[in-house]
């Protein structure tokens, strides 16, 4: 059984002739995966699609820069986070913020519920611990307020599979930094090095203050986020280039979300 | 499969194979063929239509999970010879060339100047990025936009 | 006799930028691309193609292909009623290959039947047994001497081989600079699939519904593979979705015949975007070596060039691509002494063959950068340096051949020097900085750069290629009154030919009413959509016609004004004329390529501004500027539209556009990795319009399609040099050249020197 969420993965893989499946189950029209919850703990439905996020509140100013960057308003008018979820790309651009926000993945069988931290969620490309059986129906995480913040690198200036994404999360009331790259690996990754190097310079002057970071500081988060991507090369980009973007992209996000509280 | 839509304000049924998209049950089995086939997989934008009022490419919607669902498409907005008021500004802008990914930027910009009456320049060119033009370079087709917003795009 | 009713200002008339007849159904969805096609009843067409790109067919069952539900036909090469091979300009390529494939997605067999579905499956069923052959994916590799010969082996896999030797190319120069260079493979990408109807006749004929550049010449090479005499098939223009140069070749037009002619049914075949990439050829990618030698103050001595063009398996129009990168590798300027060696070479490649600017972009590439270097090293300004020799009337180009009429060089780089710069940039919004929507950069990293280049291409066909185009142009009396109907066959492929035909025929007939009927094989050809020529040539006919259906009117006016009648009168019976028009007659090209090969010279300047974030190596082009000497513009609405056109597709060869090739096979053959200019990538474009009439062309209109494509690249790319200082020798700029600036050649490389086959290998 094969399911349709908004349709953005399995339908080009129906017209390219690639996949036949006996039976599709639609589900972009349940309106139990289409909630949304905000109380300090984000219950995000896995059929919130991105025009959503981007026109609600939805917990997390990173996940509403992701989903800016989502193909093209038609895409984003039908492409969900529980899609991306599912499909597990590593180019999925709403998975890297979810992992630095330590998000749960929800899970739902007949069985009963899963729930799955998502650093365990995702096992390869477009692999990940689903159950035929199962379906997922939301993604949670703790509101780590606003100093957080996503971004990609691509060759066009919209529409564009990501060479590599990067999101920080600087949660100052839980003391966690939290980062996590796309199109760098097998599987989303998390850059643990540098997530401690970053919470230690926060601890050392205060989660709740404004600071600014001295250029080495940068410098040394944004190698510490590039060691810990395992790129490859490809048709969108080099591995070469992709460790140094990483690295540019760490610095950068850093030094926005420094100042903000 | 038996599908049922309303297309265009008219009840229709048609016969859908599984895995058949939208556009193909529009083109194919309907014969509306104004929304065009020209990348199957979201990228162009040239199949853009209208369901339950959202912009999405038709190409990406299975056929049978448009099932009893409201589908407008290019064909909706001119009456006879009268033109839609986005299509007389494509047309007097110059915003045809060979006029493939057409019905598709018209629908976009039906579409954007419906929730954004007086789009910006920046507006238009992010609410637009997902439809392809080939032969433009895109100058004409903003100035069509900025057009008919001009003109109040519902007269 | 009655008194004539007062005249009306005729709307629409040469030099108005008149709307377009067809675009209100295009705007409604109601203009019928080919893709649009069908008939009650009809079959579908599938192609199986070669997943090798060098391979011996050992052997072909179709027995399981043909005992699937609905399947009605299915051919392979012994199927076929003829062994006739087609080729725009040389017939090496098989209907279906034979014994050998030569690329990867060349056409194995083919499959009509009920449904799309089943074609396909059909054609996934048969079973090809390959046996590998060695292949070689690398156009200089091909041409050394222990290269597998891919066609007949006493060529050595050359397809052509062009010297250009002008003056002396020893001379010498007080400074000299030197660069290699190379221009990756990019695609037309237009929107419109290939798609086709045939419909069979009962005589053993066939219509071809069919959206092309050139109705004729697709004819030509139909016929004679179908086994058939060109009387017995009929072509009709359907709705072209773009065509760029991808649509001057053969690709499924003889296979859907084929497949009608088996069934006896209608056939309709399109394309997927995926087997597009495989279905037509594309722009041929370049190595060239250039050393160009100045004066101290600054005036061209000397200019060599080497230059490899991959032809990829089967010649299409490799011929004329590689005799104009050799005949303009020069530039629009003065060039006293040359030494431009171009070669094209059979690859394993998929084909490549004719898209916009056609040779004339690669050489430009190479010769705007060098342009540049010599600036630096003269430590002169770069637009003050081209200036210093732009070709004036009465110039030779390095062909030896007088530029005449029109050539207003230095004008067109003035003119686009003068156009107003953008501001600076003022907004941090991400979308209007490198990485767009990306959100990479608020201004961090991002540095402005200025680059300008000019290029020439010829217009029209060159070298004694006989070029002519024929109109038919009737004048009558309806329930609507006078009207004119215009006939030719013309491609209609979104540039505006209807609306040349339409505003040249109601300017010089008088007559508000023009109809532009639909293009077919029933009247004499137009030549193709191509070469930026229909204006020139189409027009001209149509022009011509027009002057002799009037000259029928005066004579039925009997010395009355025609000002002064009721041309209803004189329309007791229609006036129609039929006119074939070709320019003046081009020498076939010499051994040194010194002659008059070709008919008319356009030039554009192009100035392009740039933001580069350096640090990520991601580009925003802020502005284009340009100056193009247009001779006339016809229709200045639609003039425009093919500048800007044009340069949104030099835009996207300068920084995203790229065919990648990994052992002959397309990695990315879809939308999602062939990445085109999207609205947020194209900047607003300036332009002057600069009209020096040419005094051959009709009303002093040259063509325009192709210069907004040859010299929008270069400046573009001499912008990203300017802003990041990296040397930039390929395009398209990938963010690795900038953020690396290492060397980009890879493979092969054409060696310092005019020999082609003098190579290294690089790694």
């Amino acid at each position: 059984m094969t399911l349709l969420a908004g349709g953005t993965d399995l339908m080009v893989d129906l017209n390219f002739g690639r996949k036949r499946p006996e039976h599709v189950v639609a589900i972009d029209r349940v309106p139990e995966l289409a909630h949304l919850e905000r109380n300090g703990h984000v219950r995000m439905g896995a059929g919130v699609t991105y025009t959503r996020m981007l026109a609600e509140d939805v917990g997390s100013a990173a996940l509403r820069e992701a989903a800016r960057t989502v193909g093209s308003p038609q895409i984003r008018n039908v492409g969900t986070l529980g899609g991306n979820v599912a499909t597990s790309s590593p180019a999925g651009d709403t998975l890297p913020v979810l992992a630095a926000l330590d998000a749960v993945v929800v899970l739902r069988s007949k069985q009963g519920e899963r729930r799955v931290p998502f650093a365990h969620f995702m096992t390869g490309p477009k692999k990940n611990v689903r159950r035929a059986d199962e379906l997922v129906i939301g993604a949670e995480w703790d509101d780590a307020g606003p100093a957080q913040t996503f971004m990609k690198a691509g060759t066009r200036n919209a529409m564009v599979i990501a060479i590599a994404g990067l999101a920080l999360v600087v949660d100052r009331s839980r003391k966690r930094v939290g980062v996590g790259l796309g199109s760098c690996g097998p599987t989303i990754l998390r850059a643990s090095q540098a997530e401690g190097f970053a919470a230690a310079i926060f601890e050392a002057h205060g989660w709740d203050r404004h600071l600014t970071p001295s250029e080495a500081e940068l410098k040394e988060f944004g190698r510490l986020v590039a060691t810990a991507a395992r790129p490859i090369d490809d048709v969108r980009g080099t591995a070469a280039y992709r460790r140094h973007v990483l690295a540019v992209m760490g610095e950068r996000a850093l030094s926005r979300v420094w100042s903000m509280t | 499969m038996r599908l049922r839509l309303q297309v265009n304000g008219s009840q229709r049924e048609a016969e859908a194979r599984e895995h058949e998209s939208l556009l193909t049950v529009l083109r194919e089995r309907l014969g509306l063929w104004g929304s065009k086939n020209a990348c199957e997989q979201g990228e162009c934008g040239s199949c853009s239509v209208l369901i339950d009022g959202d912009l999405v490419c038709a190409c990406l919607v299975l056929a049978g999970a448009a099932q009893g669902r409201d589908v407008r498409t290019v064909e909706d907005l001119a009456a006879g010879e009268h033109l839609h008021p986005v299509q007389r500004a494509f047309v007097d802008a110059g915003a045809v060339q060979c006029g493939f990914c057409t019905p598709g930027f018209i629908v976009a910009t039906a579409a954007l100047l419906r929730d954004n009456p007086e789009p910006s320049d920046a507006e238009i060119r992010e609410a637009l990025s997902g439809n392809i033009c080939r032969c433009t370079g895109y100058g004409k087709i903003l100035e069509a936009v900025h057009r008919s917003a001009a003109q109040g795009y519902t007269s | 006799m009655t008194i004539a009713p007062p005249k009306t200002r005729l709307r629409g008339v040469v030099g108005e930028s008149a709307p377009r007849a067809d675009a209100p159904p295009k705007v409604k969805g109601e203009f019928v691309y080919g893709s649009d096609l069908s008939r009650e009843g009809m079959l579908y067409g599938a192609t199986l193609r070669s997943p090798h790109p060098h391979a011996r067919i050992a052997r072909i069952d179709v027995a399981a292909a043909r005992a699937m539900p609905g399947v009605r036909a299915v051919l392979t090469s012994d199927d076929l009623p003829t062994r006739e091979k087609f080729g725009l300009m040389r017939a090496d390529q098989p209907v279906l290959a034979t014994r050998v494939v030569r690329y990867v997605g060349e056409p194995v067999a083919i499959v009509a039947a009920d449904d799309p579905e089943q074609a396909r499956l059909a054609a996934r069923a048969i079973n090809v047994e390959y046996e590998p052959l060695s292949a070689v994916t690398d156009p200089v590799a091909a041409l050394q001497s222990a290269a597998p010969k891919l066609h007949d082996p006493k060529d050595g896999n050359v397809i052509e081989d062009v010297r250009v030797v002008h003056g002396d190319p020893d001379a010498r120069a007080d400074v000299v600079v030197e660069g290699e260079y190379e221009v990756a493979m990019q695609d037309q990408a237009a929107l419109g699939p290939e798609a086709g109807l045939a419909v069979p006749g009962p005589d053993g004929s066939v219509t071809l519904h069919i959206a092309t550049q050139w109705l004729h010449e697709d004819l030509r090479q139909i016929a004679p593979c179908l086994g058939l005499p060109e009387e017995k098939v009929r072509l009709v223009l359907a709705g072209v979705g773009g065509a760029f140069g991808a649509r001057e070749d053969v690709t499924l037009q003889i296979h859907v015949c084929l497949l009608a002619l088996a069934t006896k049914r209608a056939v309709r075949m399109t394309y997927g975007r995926e087997e597009s990439f495989y279905g037509h050829v594309h722009r041929h990618p370049a190595r060239m070596w250039y050393r160009h030698g100045a004066t101290r103050d600054g005036r061209l001595v000397f200019v060599r060039a080497t230059i490899v063009l991959d032809g990829g398996a089967y010649a299409s129009s490799t011929f004329a691509v590689v005799a104009n990168a050799a005949c303009f590798g020069g530039g629009p300027y003065r060039v006293p002494n040359a030494l431009i060696h171009a070669v094209g070479a059979y690859t394993n490649n998929p084909p490549t063959g004719a898209m916009r600017g056609f040779g004339a972009v690669q050489s430009c590439f190479g010769y705007e950068a060098q342009m540049d270097k010599l600036a630096a090293a003269l430590v002169i300004d770069p637009v003050e340096l081209r200036a210093r020799n732009a070709l004036e009337n009465g110039d030779r180009i390095v062909t030896d051949q007088q530029v005449e009429g029109s050539a207003p060089v230095a004008e067109v780089i003035r003119r686009c020097a003068a156009l107003p710069l953008p501001p600076q940039r003022s907004s941090n919004d991400p979308l209007e900085l490198p990485g767009g929507a990306g959100n990479l950069t608020h201004g961090e990293g991002v540095k402005r750069g200025v680059g300008f280049a000019v290029g020439l291409k010829n217009v029209c066909y060159s070298h004694a290629f006989d070029d002519f185009s024929t109109a038919r142009v009737r004048v009558e009396r309806d329930q609507g009154g006078v009207v004119a109907r215009v006939h030719t066959a013309a491609s209609e492929v979104g540039q505006g030919i209807v609306l040349v035909c339409e505003q040249i025929a109601r300017t010089e007939l008088g007559v508000q009413r023009v109809i532009v009927e639909t293009p077919d094989t029933t009247i004499g050809s137009a030549g193709s959509s191509s070469a930026s020529r229909q204006t020139w040539m189409t027009g001209g006919a149509v022009l011509a016609a027009c002057r002799e259906v009037k000259a029928e009117l005066v004579t039925r006016a009997r010395g009355r004004r025609l000002d002064d009648v009721d041309v209803a009168e004189l329309l007791d019976t229609p006036v129609e004329r039929v006119v074939t028009h070709r320019h003046r007659p081009t020498e076939k090209r010499n051994d040194t390529t010194q002659n008059d090969g070709h008919v008319a010279f356009l030039f554009a300047a192009h100035r392009a501004v740039v933001d580069v974030d350096v640090d990520t190596g991601l580009v925003k082009v802020v502005q284009i500027a340009t100056a193009q000497d247009v001779g006339k513009a016809i229709n200045p609405l639609a003039v425009i539209g093919q500048l800007e056109g044009g340069i949104a597709q030099g835009l996207g060869l300068a920084v995203m556009e790229e065919v990648q090739l990994k052992d002959g096979a397309v990695r990315n053959a879809s939308f999602t990795d062939y990445l085109l200019p999207t609205m947020l990538d194209m900047p607003p474009v300036v332009c002057d319009l600069i009209e020096f009439p040419h005094p051959d062309a009709p009303y002093g209109a040259k063509g325009v399609g192709e210069p907004p494509t040859i010299s929008s690249t270069p400046a573009i790319v001499a912008a990203i040099r300017a802003a990041t200082g990296r040397a930039l020798e390929r395009v398209p700029v990938r963010p690795d050249d900038i953020v690396f600036g290492a060397s980009s050649h890879s493979g092969w490389r054409v060696a310092a020197g005019d020999d082609p086959r003098g190579a290294e290998r690089v790694r």
